[in-house]
């Protein structure tokens, strides 16, 4: 259980955090979600007392992060992969980390085999590769067997298969009871892990909510209709108070009328359709709307030209996989 | 790489501990030490420092013998033996200032923070590790140096025992000496966070301030030359009195005024550690 109450950090006249208030549930996947600069590594900073923050508090199972007893029985923290001295073996990496809490030295083999590490104990870390890298960061946190788990960004960089590896991991870690918080800037990730969502921007928190939940409330549900009588279907959806837009594709999307009415309202109009759908809204586009306002540095202009200024393309690269739900971006407009 | 999720909960890991689980002090020594033995860089800097100082101060004996024994009353074999630790200081200062600032440039100082957030408890372990492998290594050198040196200028007679006046005093005091010029870099390193400015810094200190008093008008020297870092410290590997120079201090005191300026660097350097964002 971590809760802030009113945290806040400013370097200099900039505010990184901004009067945050929340509490990471144990049991769950708690996803940390901004666009890159909103303030989530600083949040975890002030959380691990890295920082001191320039008002409020954050406390770890009620107490100061400082004033725990063994911190790595209590959290396990990623920050990130680069947090190592190079020139040390991942083993005696370990083994110091181990040490200041009093864990016994056999827990760095264990932890290192879990990770998949064992081969290359011995080996300089300096000649890791990224996703090792992220693998030796990973077996840190998990030395001391805490109840909370904090990761920074996990998947940045990562292969396919990397990126599958930790999403296990965390679902499994979730499912033993354990709290997992998880920064991301990648929305596309966060809708395949987490289950409860905080987002932030600019250093604000915005949403506070499940992962369904901010679907619902964030973006606005489309249809797609397919007709041969496009201009027919037009007018009665301006009628019915809805919206009809043409998409590349030679489809529409209206906006503003659920599947049953559209339906219902061709059959009285006796207009043709041959396609008619639910379109989902991903996580992604809900995001972006939401934070469009709060993006740090935006990109001049929106790259699909719709013009509609909300295309945050700063928010975010296209998940590892895409998204996988039918698009309903910027030409719903 | 096998895609693994089985976890630690599941096998139930033995973490149990000793009685006292709280992370403290003895864990974090523990810790520091697996630290500087694990770096390679430590060896180096280690092997350096005491091949430089046994090489010197044979090259000094040496040269004394080859002057024959015509040394007035002021010389002193001890601290002709010893004479690598001038630049024995400057490589213990290497290290001293890496201990704490290759925490920083490597970024393992967030981890380091996040296992052991009691942040004067890490800095008080890191600095009793370096000390004591400083010293030993400092013991080590000196010793070495002082035997090789006195079976040299034992062709000319001109040798000492450990057992004659103030000899032991003045070997132990060399390995002392290198030991706080180590703590001055640490303290530097801690308070400026960066290995090539907590070097510049040290060395700044010890030697060019040493060189640069010789420019300053006689009667200035006088009573600055004292409390310079390198002589006020350095009075501790000589036997003789230092009637030829009354103005320095006696061993001790000069020890004493050497090592404060150490303290102020750590205490400095504490300052910032504990304060600013990590």
């Amino acid at each position: 259980m971590i809760e802030a109450r009113s945290l806040t950090k400013r370097y200099g006249d900039k505010v990184a955090v901004d009067d945050l208030s929340f509490s990471v549930e144990p049991g769950k996947i708690t996803g940390f979600l901004g666009p890159n600069g909103a303030g989530k590594t600083t949040t975890m900073r002030l959380i691990l007392g890295l920082d001191r923050p320039t008002k409020g508090t954050v406390t770890v199972h009620g107490k100061d992060f400082r004033q725990l007893a063994q911190p790595m029985r209590e959290v396990g923290a990623l920050l990130d992969a680069k947090a190592v001295h190079g020139g040390r073996s991942a083993y005696s990496h370990l083994l110091c980390l181990a040490q200041t809490n009093n864990l016994p030295a056999h827990r760095v083999g264990e932890v290192l085999e879990l990770v998949g590490l064992s081969e290359v104990a011995r080996k300089r870390s300096k000649g890791f590769s990224l996703g090792m890298g992220q693998r030796l960061g990973i077996a840190g946190a998990l030395l001391g067997d805490p109840a909370i788990l904090m990761f920074d960004e996990p998947v940045n960089g990562l292969d396919p298969e990397g990126i599958l590896w930790i999403r296990n991991l965390m679902k499994a870690l979730a499912a033993e009871g354990r709290t997992v918080f998880v920064s991301s800037h990648l929305m596309s990730e966060m809708e395949n892990t987490a289950d409860h969502l905080l987002v932030i921007g600019r250093g604000r928190l915005i949403a506070d909510c499940t992962v369904a939940e901010f679907i619902a409330r964030n973006s606005v549900q489309t249809v797609r209709v397919r007709t041969p009588q496009g201009d027919a279907l037009r007018s009665a959806v301006a009628l019915a108070g809805g919206h009809l837009a043409a998409v590349p594709d030679g489809a529409f999307v209206v906006q503003g009328l659920a599947p049953d009415q559209i339906g219902d309202l061709a059959f009285e109009r006796g207009i043709r359709l041959h396609e008619l759908a639910q379109a989902h809204a991903s996580l992604e586009e809900a995001f972006m709307e939401l934070t469009a306002s709060s993006v740090e540095f935006h990109a001049s202009t929106g790259v699909d030209g719709s013009g509609t200024g909300a295309a945050a393309t700063g928010a975010g690269e296209p998940g590892p996989e895409g998204t996988a739900q039918p698009v309903t971006t910027g030409e719903v407009l | 790489m096998a895609a693994t999720t089985q976890l630690p909960g599941s096998s139930a890991p033995d973490l149990r501990t000793a009685p006292s689980g709280r992370a403290g002090f003895a864990g974090a020594f523990r810790s520091e030490l697996t630290k500087i033995r694990s770096v390679r860089s430590t060896y180096w800097t280690l092997i350096a420092l005491v091949v430089v100082t046994i090489g010197i101060g044979t090259l000094a004996c040496v040269g004394a013998v080859s002057r024959g024994n015509h040394h007035g009353p002021f010389f002193d074999a001890t601290q002709r033996s010893l004479a690598g630790l001038i630049l024995g200081q400057l490589i213990i200062t290497v290290l001293g200032a890496l201990t704490i600032t290759s925490e920083y440039s490597t970024g393992m100082i967030r981890s380091s923070l996040t296992v052991q957030p009691r942040r004067g408890t890490l800095l008080a372990a890191k600095g009793a590790v370096f000390f004591l492998v400083s010293l030993v290594v400092g013991l080590i050198a000196t010793f070495v140096s002082f035997f090789i040196g006195q079976a040299i200028l034992s062709s000319q007679h001109l040798n000492v025992t450990l057992g004659d006046p103030n000899v032991l005093r003045a070997v132990i005091g060399g390995a002392l000496f290198l030991a706080v010029c180590g703590m001055l870099a640490f303290g530097l390193g801690t308070l400026l966070r960066h290995t090539a400015g907590a070097i510049t810094a040290s060395i700044g200190l010890l030697f060019v301030l040493f060189v640069l008093i010789n420019f300053l008008p006689s009667n200035w020297q006088n009573h600055v030359d004292k409390w310079i870092p390198f002589n006020a410290g350095s009075q501790i590997w000589s036997t003789i009195p230092p009637t030829g120079q009354p103005s320095m201090f006696s061993p001790w005191t000069g020890f004493a005024v050497f090592t404060a300026y150490a303290v102020i660097a750590i205490i400095a350097g504490a300052f910032v550690f504990l304060k600013r964002d990590a």
